[in-house]
């Protein structure tokens, strides 16, 4: 055993190593004694000291993640906060749908129909891809063996390498002539559109997620339901599902902070229109769009660069619950199976 | 006795039923990898040639080729990899090796998942706040490649702890019971015996740098500058934001131009992806444990 520090991995700790035969009484020795007959155990020797200063280098390592995220917080919070302070109304904010930041004369920062953009395009793409995942989870983590479900894993994550650029492209380009010829619509850059692309790419990480749910269910389950004569189709029902629900709410949850997120495709296949939906086949725009399109055109300091920094706030803020509301989903459902 | 009977065929029957409709699901779930690339090589083939890969786009980016977006792009992934790898291997063998079970672990755990989590706008907005106008990097690629290290850090981190736990116990135990320390244990045990595994992981963030276009926008990446970047003070082009560019901005190019780019695009990422994949697999069967 090193001579400090906790055990990696979280296993149990190693046994001590075994000292000579207990004195009488089965009382240790006095530490300095052990310290003379164990000296190599309390070093303090060059080796010793490199340890120590690997530990504190490594450590920096760890906190740096604390450090980018509580930055990420503080600095995008630096730049909008003067919005938030002096013109900011939060009933025009959340309650008008007038994004109109470049008006000369009443510049109007009202979120309503971007909000409602964004929510459209989650919505319609986990409508989509929830069915699919959850499905195409099911599917790999219990039916699929050997070879095939290597390779349907692979396509899964060639699935969410392809880049959201790439993505954006498929939509203005392909989906959108898709669209207009299927639907006979004058204009195939949509939720639909979005939506659909928004779904394909938030469904890796909720199948992966949702796969590794499935496979945190114990076996002993699925052979105790086994031995009372289910069918697999039946254990899984009645057996592996309410087992793995929590896992599965996460695996969705993820989905939607992923979609909620994502920029350029949205950017790309949405049509960017300010306007609340009202059928699929409407142009939207998305929060995260907005900031992509406009950022660029802003003077630093201005109010509608800080309102822009504002609408980031906003996605930061929303992501954080999102994101830890799934993982403290998907971590109870591992504690409780453990 | 055993015999089926009519509600062991129904159950059967029902069980085939399922299994087939998950298989279709799965099926349509991948299959657009497939046709998407399949476009991209029949409407983009056409564009690429030698000479669209070494030179720059001309005629206000309706012809020419994609040279200065090539290098910027692998400026911007190896300044990124740079910031992030010895970083990401730190925080890994941190959590991994040292790191007690306690809440300060925990918030280092949610923070990595959180930093994996923000929006890629919101980094960008970072990346301008912090790197751009607070550390006066100005638009350049130090301030892009810093912006895409923070967002991608996770994927290393991540993958570093899964292969540095992957290597059991016994190994470090039979070297603590030499009298090892835990950072030569570490150093001449769990690494060499994990390398290849953090390997793979580099190379899949090298494929996610490589496609990420909204943390650059407007942090170092420029819509058109027809040479190639000199320092890391620089702007520069690169393949993604070009994709974007020339797809949305850009009036009268011709329809193969940015299939042509996007086939590129997606080629590097994907070649980046199946060698981290085929890397893993050879892994696998090579393990002694």
């Amino acid at each position: 055993m090193p001579p400090e520090g906790p055990s990696p991995g979280g296993g149990s700790p190693a046994p001590a190593p075994a000292l000579p035969a207990l004195p009488a009484g089965g009382r240790l020795p006095s530490s300095a004694g052990r310290h003379a007959r164990h000296g190599s155990l309390h070093r303090r020797d060059w080796a010793w000291y490199q340890d120590k200063l690997v530990a504190g280098v490594v450590l920096l390592g760890g906190v740096s993640a604390i450090v980018f995220i509580l930055g990420i917080f503080i600095f995008i919070t630096r730049e909008g906060m003067g919005f938030i302070l002096e013109t900011l109304d939060v009933r025009e904010f959340f309650g008008s749908p007038a994004w109109r930041p470049t008006s000369e004369r009443n510049p109007t920062y009202g979120v309503l129909a971007l909000i409602a953009g964004t929510a459209s395009v989650t919505g319609l793409a986990m409508v989509v891809s929830v069915p699919f995942s959850l499905g195409a989870a099911i599917f790999i983590g219990e039916f699929a063996t050997g070879k095939l479900r290597e390779a349907l894993k692979i396509l899964v994550e060639l699935l969410a390498a392809i880049p959201s650029v790439v993505w954006g492209f498929i939509g203005l380009s392909i989906m959108n002539r898709l669209i207009i010829q299927l639907f006979d619509v004058p204009v195939g850059l949509n939720v639909l559109n979005a939506g659909i692309i928004l779904g394909l790419m938030a469904a890796p990480i909720m199948t992966t997620i949702a796969e590794d749910a499935l496979k945190a269910v114990p076996d002993t389950y699925r052979e105790a339901a086994e031995a009372m004569g289910a069918t697999r189709w039946q254990i899984i029902v009645k057996v592996v599902l309410p087992a793995a629900k929590n896992g599965l709410l996460g695996a969705v949850l993820l989905g939607v902070g992923r979609g909620f997120g994502e920029t350029m495709a949205v950017l790309m296949a949405s049509g960017h229109a300010i306007n609340i939906p009202t059928s699929p086949f409407d142009s939207v725009r998305a929060l995260t769009a907005t900031i992509a399109a406009e950022l660029g055109e802003t003077a630093v300091g201005s109010d509608h660069y800080r309102a822009l920094f504002t609408l980031g706030i906003l996605l930061f803020v929303v992501t954080f619950i999102i994101n830890l509301t799934a993982d403290l989903v998907v971590r109870g459902v591992r504690k409780a199976n453990r | 006795m055993f015999e089926a009977t009519a509600l062991n065929r129904r159950n059967e029957q029902v069980e085939w039923l399922f299994k087939v409709l998950f298989l279709l699901m799965t099926v349509i779930l991948v299959i657009p990898v497939v046709l998407i690339m399949g476009v991209l090589v029949v409407k983009g083939h056409g564009a690429l040639s030698w000479e669209f890969l070494t030179t720059a786009p001309s005629s206000g980016m309706t012809a020419g080729g994609i040279l200065p977006a090539l290098v910027g792009t692998v400026w911007l992934v190896a300044v990124a990899l740079v910031a992030s790898v010895p970083l990401g291997i730190g925080a890994a063998v941190y959590l991994s090796e040292y790191a007690p079970d306690n809440w300060f672990t925990r918030v280092i755990n949610l923070a990595i998942i959180n930093l994996a989590g923000v929006p890629s706008i919101v980094h960008a907005l970072f990346g301008v706040g912090a790197f751009v106008l607070f550390f006066r990097f100005g638009t350049s690629i130090l301030a892009a490649s810093l912006t895409l290290a923070v967002m991608t850090l996770p994927v290393v981190i991540v993958a570093t702890r899964e292969s540095l736990q992957a290597v059991p116990r016994a190994f470090r135990e039979a070297c603590w019971n030499m009298g090892a320390t835990r950072w030569q244990t570490i150093r001449s045990v769990v690494l060499p015996n994990a390398i290849s595994g953090i390997l793979t992981g580099v190379i899949l963030e090298v494929s996610r740098t490589a496609g990420e276009t909204a943390p650059i926008m407007f942090t170092g990446a420029a819509f058109f500058l027809p040479f190639l970047p000199q320092s890391v003070f620089d702007q520069t082009m690169a393949m993604s934001l070009h994709l974007f560019v020339i797809s949305t901005q850009v009036p009268g190019v011709p329809e193969e131009l940015p299939y042509g780019v996007a086939l590129v695009l997606i080629s590097m990422v994907l070649v980046m992806n199946a060698l981290s994949i085929a890397f893993r697999v050879y892994l696998r069967g090579k393990k002694k444990w």
